[in-house]
């Protein structure tokens, strides 16, 4: 049996730091450091969140059939390509000086 | 077993890639939006109540924790004690949908559900004066409602995969050696929360309303 046993200890601590950073991304937010800046930060904290849920939780880190995290990278990747393809269209329109484009 | 283990969670990652290509479509329109109309956008989320949605991201993140600890306890085989952490996880995502009905209340009561139920058309400023609402006002809880009312669809469809698990796991169905529906739906239950993770920030820290009071 090679299933990694993932330790009760290391749930526990995974928890209070997800508990931890979302207390700091609820006064982060109470800090006024302009609308974009205010979400990056907010942004952020949310991957490190996910990432811990992601890794532990979800046992990425401890799988030792590492095809699943694979899989979820390929998907990751995708979904940047979404969000990244979307916005080079979106925030280039109107600079080329041609009007209508 | 081993090869069952594995070729079961690997089905169930690919399901959760097109999961989030799934919520990746509706987080596109909103970063696109939010880009092109950002002050209607921070006016959007000032109509975000504070306090129901940390409330439901505490929620969340404690029942991920039980589910976690839940596939700990029945790789032990202890199924009495991974039937109770499941049947709290059961509890809290209820409690969750019942904030989440509250906040959808609220929405009602403000007029502010897009469509043909809309009547939050004027603005009222701090100085006693009113303006016309944006348009694009619409466009927000537009989003809001159809990103937070699918979460709440995977949470409610959570809940119901979770409680039969719980029931099986009572009964004593799952061993150390064989547990994968509890690490599969668990898997599943941690994705949900994966989505608000990322919708509570978005949704409503985007304005420093609560600093206002």
């Amino acid at each position: 049996m090679s299933e990694h046993i993932f330790p009760i200890r290391a749930c526990f601590l995974v928890w209070i730091a997800l508990m931890a950073l979302m207390i700091l991304t609820v006064f982060l937010s109470t800090v006024p450091m302009g609308h974009a800046l205010n979400t990056i930060v907010a942004l952020i904290i949310a991957s490190m969140k996910a990432a811990l849920v992601l890794l532990f939780f979800m046992h990425l880190k401890y799988e030792s059939y590492k095809l699943s995290g694979v899989v979820f990278g390929a998907g990751l990747f995708w979904l940047l390509i979404l969000f990244g393809l979307s916005l080079v269209d979106y925030l280039s329109r109107g600079t080329s000086g041609v009007p209508g484009h | 077993m081993e090869q069952q283990r594995e070729s079961s969670t690997l089905g169930m990652w690919i399901f959760l890639v097109t999961e989030i290509m799934f919520f990746g479509g509706l987080f596109t329109a909103y970063l696109i939006f939010r880009i092109a109309y950002p002050d209607v956008w921070d006016m959007g989320s000032q109509h975000m109540e504070f306090w129901p949605g940390t409330i439901n991201t505490v929620i969340l993140l404690c029942s991920s924790f039980t589910v976690a600890a839940s596939v700990y306890f029945i790789q032990r085989g202890q199924n009495k004690m991974t039937a109770l952490l499941l049947f709290l996880t059961v509890l809290m995502g209820c409690g969750f949908l019942c904030v989440k009905a509250y906040e959808y209340h609220n929405h009602w009561e403000e007029g502010t559900i897009p469509g043909p139920l809309w009547t939050y058309n004027t603005v009222h400023n701090p100085d006693g004066t009113t303006r016309p609402a944006p348009h694009q006002l619409q466009l927000f809880f537009y989003l809001y409602f159809v990103m937070t009312g699918l979460h709440a669809l995977h949470v409610t469809i959570g809940i119901g995969i979770l409680a039969v698990v719980a029931f099986w796991a009572w009964q004593g169905k799952y061993t150390a050696e064989y547990h994968n529906p509890v690490h599969i739906s668990g898997l599943y239950w941690h994705f949900v929360d994966l989505v608000w993770i990322y919708l509570f920030p978005l949704l409503y820290l985007i304005s420093n309303k609560h600093t206002a009071g």
